[in-house]
């Protein structure tokens, strides 16, 4: 096996582009995005995955990216709070966050934004919750009790959860159109 | 956290072979569990080997109609499998009711049998903890002991084991297959965590150098009728105080057939095998289930912090098993 100190190659595609890394195995994912790559949208809020301001997304899949090694994900598809807004504007998460006051210090809020993102798109496929009542069936209802149980992973410290629950309800509409 | 050598393996043979050339060596799945230990310094493995290419994260069903659930599949996946939500509900919601949507992404079946106690003590290493050092006291037996363990403790160790996924796969009879240099072996998941006794620093009966390759659900009809009830200090993240893994088959009022298993209460997943026992043939309802409960929790021993979760873990069960009969399916 290779040296402890060894700089491993890793290629991370982060948004559409590939950054090749020269970086110890013990990188986070978060480190490799924040001072690797140089996007410090993702937050480093508690680094032991236990407040989700560092979520982004992999394959689609929200994730904790200070629990990831950078090295597990090469080659695979990132995507961070930096590359949600698209050609026509931003993202609808990032509008009604906007528009429903979803923040104060805005600390939490890219982790919150990329996890509601995946979070909806787990809801569109049928995925259940711990509070889903019928796991067999097919319909559920996207309630305030859904949006807490699946959010329960984003801590926000400011207190801003009615905007932020307000602000998915919001982009929900809109994404489901 | 240590700086250490990676690999990663492309086969199973692959693996075997990286982590007995290295005594100090662990496989690593989605990391939740063991990258929070290394940045703690009670994990200090030498060379981290990654299984995570390994073709192990599918879920078969066998021949006998149970499931064969590899021990890659992410917990999320896990949970939102048709097949599961249908024949063990009981699964599916210990599940999803442990951590968060972003850990279960992450967290993997082999990985979460694997994790380790969240006891105070044993994660700081300025306390006393015969877990991470072999002799050197527990400090947990005369401190903040909360969160400890009511059943099958031991002078050394009061610690218990944080798993929900484990509590239901313990009530399901579930089988872990292991893989190492000598071939394939099968340990039933109600003996691959151990009891503390005097080596609380071993949490399972897996062999340093064997690797997780699934972990088999057999086929049980009446699992159909289960459920997973979670009493803790927070609505949604957060571990359990006292949980309860539970199955129901009533015929003409009687129980038939019954599975019961308890979480937040001991060093391993707590399979009620005294309730189990006394229900089975019993007339089904509350005196029948609370009978059942006090003969479970006879043995059941308190410390300064914890005395609570005896009457919490009787209620609970009782709660859980009345639920069931009355209403029949999960929730």
């Amino acid at each position: 096996m290779d040296s402890p100190f060894a700089a491993h190659s890793v290629t991370l595609r982060v948004n559409g582009i590939d950054y090749n890394l020269q970086i110890e195995a013990r990188v986070s994912l978060l480190d490799a995005l924040r001072e690797n790559i140089g996007l410090t949208g993702t937050k480093k809020g508690c680094n032991q995955g236990a407040c989700g301001a560092c979520t982004v997304l992999v394959d689609g899949e929200r994730i904790n990216s200070c629990f990831a090694l950078a090295i597990q994900y090469d080659g695979r598809k990132i995507t961070t709070i930096e590359g949600l807004a698209g050609a026509e504007g931003l993202h609808p998460l990032q509008s009604a966050f906007i528009k429903h006051d979803g923040f104060q210090c805005g600390y939490c809020t890219p982790g919150q934004i990329c996890s509601a993102a995946a979070m909806i798109n787990e809801f569109q496929s049928g995925s259940p919750s711990a509070v889903t009542e019928n796991l067999t069936d097919a319909h559920i209802d996207f309630s305030d009790a859904e949006i807490k149980e699946r959010m329960s992973g984003n801590l926000c410290r400011c207190g801003a959860y009615v905007g932020i629950t307000d602000a998915i309800h919001e982009a929900f509409e809109e994404l489901s159109r | 956290m240590n700086n250490f050598s990676y690999a990663r393996a492309a086969d199973e043979a692959a693996a075997l072979d990286l982590i007995s050339q290295n005594g100090s060596a662990k496989f690593l799945g989605g990391g939740t569990n063991l990258i929070d230990l290394m940045r703690e310094n009670i994990e200090q493995p030498a060379a981290l080997i990654d299984i995570t290419c390994l073709p192990l994260t599918g879920i078969e069903e066998l021949s006998d109609g149970g499931l064969r659930i590899g021990a890659l599949v992410r917990n999320s996946h896990l949970a939102a499998h048709q097949l599961v939500r249908d024949r063990y509900p009981v699964l599916a919601q210990a599940l999803l009711m442990g951590a968060s949507a972003q850990l279960r992404n992450m967290a993997t079946t082999g990985g979460n049998l694997m994790q380790r106690t969240r006891c105070y003590y044993f994660y700081d290493s300025a306390a006393r903890c015969n877990k991470r050092v072999p002799g050197a006291g527990c400090d947990a037996i005369d401190g903040f002991n909360r969160i400890h363990a009511i059943l099958g403790a031991s002078p050394e160790c009061i610690a218990t084991h944080p798993s929900d996924m484990c509590v239901a796969m313990a009530a399901l009879d579930a089988v872990v297959q292991v893989a190492g240099k000598d071939g394939q072996r099968s340990i039933p998941l109600v003996d691959f965590h151990r009891l503390p006794g005097d080596t609380p620093n071993r949490d399972t009966n897996l062999k340093p150098d064997e690797l997780i390759t699934s972990v088999d659900v057999p086929a049980l009809p009446f699992a159909r009728r289960s459920m997973y009830q979670k009493v803790r200090d927070r609505a949604s993240y957060a571990f359990a105080l006292v949980s309860v893994a539970a199955a129901l088959e009533i015929e003409n009022g009687l129980i038939k057939q019954v599975r019961l298993a308890l979480g937040g209460v001991a060093h391993k997943p707590w399979r009620a095998f005294v309730a189990e026992q006394y229900l089975t043939g019993k007339t089904a309802g509350v005196q029948t289930f609370e009978r059942a409960a006090e003969l479970e929790l006879e043995a059941a021993k308190p410390f300064q912090h914890n005395g609570f979760k005896i009457e919490l873990a009787k209620r609970t069960i009782v709660g859980t098993l009345t639920e069931i009969s009355t209403k029949g399916v999960a929730r």
